[in-house]
């Protein structure tokens, strides 16, 4: 029998079930923003409006404890990345998601207690949180004061220029969010990694 | 030629090239009424007048009645600026002091003067005046509420038609509601209620300070007409437009409204709908773009077939 690995402790997996729940709520509400419609209206404007930014409040106020969780706590470690040696890394890992996993090959990087991610789990998650989520937040308060903008940026007013920001980097962390549940079926069993990050164990 | 000479050359040249704008502009913009309104704006264009009192027989000075002060630097810059006083006023106002009863003459409105002439029948006076007999202001008033309550003949100037600023548009349309609707002194000279704080009725758009600064009242005040360009078919408050998606949609009322003398083509050559906002301003709803919506469907669209794909093969391969 496999030893089991306590991998997500509790701030993590409060964090992750807030993140993912208002994150849902803000791409719904986000999309319903979007396509606003007189004809189709999804969720009416102003109710979309204020649940967006409250969503977005709170979603924040979660990025700010996974951020403090990662500096104080050893979670931070597994998403340092070794640049030297990442390029080959992703290549043997995309090679067994697109071709080993088909022919019950053992995976490359097996999870263990200094190594929680692979390679593209580990690349994609720092380019989600650290790069995508940081845009997404301060373009979503931008929007939120439009008042702190700039007026102009480059020929383009200020406003639609962050407003197009946080569309594209929301648009991103969606397909991101997509690819990562799905990604989470590829365990023990299908339903295995959703319960490791109830219970914490892997 | 001396050195020194030669040095200043270029500074004369710059000069006369830095003054030659203004030179111009102060040619074309003093009409030639203004050497006869002179007369009238020696006393009405100031806060103090003298005249010479025959009673007393000295020269007084006295404070000017600030409701029949004259700005002379707006007038100028107004639609009648090539107006003289008399044109409009009595000619017997050249007598003074004047006659008091002249206080009582009738008073001109827009179609006495623009009615039926094919100068200005771009403008559509008939069918403003048509719109506004319907609004509220005239509906729910007396006659004395005419064209001059909220445009000053000594001051207006058409804006959205002649003003590439967006903004600044906005900011004088609002004025001149503003100049009733926050003035109560203005509004009780029809009524004897008090003027309802308007940020107070407009607590519930969210947003208030950057709506107020970006559309005009009559947006959401007014019923839309397509022929005028300036809607002023005012309607009851209960008839203002309350539903954020009628202008955050792709069919955003405001492409009939303040954008309708824009261009109204529907697409830009960078694919945002609706993209003469996009100069100064971005409604949310209103300027998606239509290669990113192809784009971001595509790449959704590829994702989710990779994701069956996979996951197909996972479960033959199984």
């Amino acid at each position: 029998m496999e030893e089991k690995l306590y991998l997500y402790p509790v701030w993590l997996r409060i964090w992750h079930w807030i993140n993912g729940l208002f994150f849902l709520i803000l791409l719904f509400t986000g999309l319903s923003l979007q396509y606003s419609s007189v004809e189709y209206p999804l969720i009416r404007f102003d109710i979309a409006v204020s649940f967006h930014n409250i969503s977005g409040i709170i979603l924040t106020i979660g990025f700010i404890m996974f951020l403090i969780g990662n500096k104080f706590t050893k979670n931070g470690k597994f998403y340092r990345i070794n640049w030297s040696i990442i390029l080959i890394e992703l290549i043997k890992q995309f090679r067994y998601y697109t071709w080993g996993i088909f022919k019950h090959e053992k995976s490359p990087f097996p999870i263990n207690t200094e190594r929680k991610f692979n390679p593209l789990q580990k690349i994609s998650y720092v380019g989600a949180m650290y790069i995508l989520m940081p845009i997404l937040i301060i373009s979503g308060f931008g929007l939120i004061f439009p008042e702190l903008l700039p007026g102009r940026v480059f020929q383009i007013s200020g406003i639609h220029l962050t407003g197009l920001i946080h569309i594209i980097a929301g648009f991103a962390l969606s397909v991101f969010m997509l690819i990562h549940i799905y990604f989470c079926t590829i365990g023990k069993t299908p339903t295995s990694n959703f319960k490791s990050m109830i219970n914490g164990w892997h | 030629m001396q050195k020194r000479q030669i040095y200043l050359l270029p500074a004369l040249l710059f000069t006369f090239l830095w003054c030659l704008p203004v030179l111009c502009l102060a040619e074309e913009e003093i009409p030639e009424s203004a050497s006869q309104n002179q007369k009238c704006l020696k006393c009405h264009g100031q806060r103090f007048y003298f005249y010479h009192n025959e009673f007393v027989g000295k020269e007084v000075k006295d404070r000017m009645n600030p409701y029949f002060l004259i700005d002379s630097a707006q007038y100028y810059k107004s639609n009648h600026r090539s107006f003289v006083c008399t044109d409009c006023h009595s000619s017997d106002y050249r007598n003074f002091p004047h006659d008091g009863n002249l206080r009582m003459e009738p008073k001109f409105n827009c179609l006495d003067c623009h009615g039926g002439d094919e100068t200005y029948a771009h403008f559509h006076f008939e069918k403003i005046e048509e719109e506004f007999l319907a609004s509220v202001h005239s509906t729910k008033h007396s006659e004395d509420f005419t064209c001059w309550m909220c445009h000053n003949p000594h001051s207006y100037r058409i804006s959205a038609r002649n003003n590439e600023n967006i903004g600044e548009v906005i900011v004088y349309d609002n004025d001149i509601c503003l100049s009733c609707h926050a003035n109560i002194e203005k509004y009780q000279l029809l009524t004897n209620l008090t003027n309802p704080n308007v940020l107070v009725t407009h607590e519930w758009l969210p947003n208030q300070a950057l709506h107020f600064s970006k559309v005009r009242c009559i947006e959401c005040h007014t019923e839309v007409d397509r022929d005028i360009l300036v809607a002023h078919k005012v309607q009851e408050k209960e008839k203002a437009v309350r539903k954020c998606v009628e202008c955050h949609s792709q069919n955003s009322l405001l492409m009939a409204t303040l954008y309708k003398f824009e261009s109204v083509e529907k697409r830009s050559s960078l694919g945002f709908f609706n993209a003469t906002i996009l100069g100064e301003h971005y409604i949310i709803g209103a300027n998606r773009n239509y290669y990113l919506n192809v784009v971001s469907f595509i790449v959704f669209g590829l994702t989710f077939i990779g994701i069956i794909i996979h996951a197909i093969l996972r479960f033959i391969n199984k």
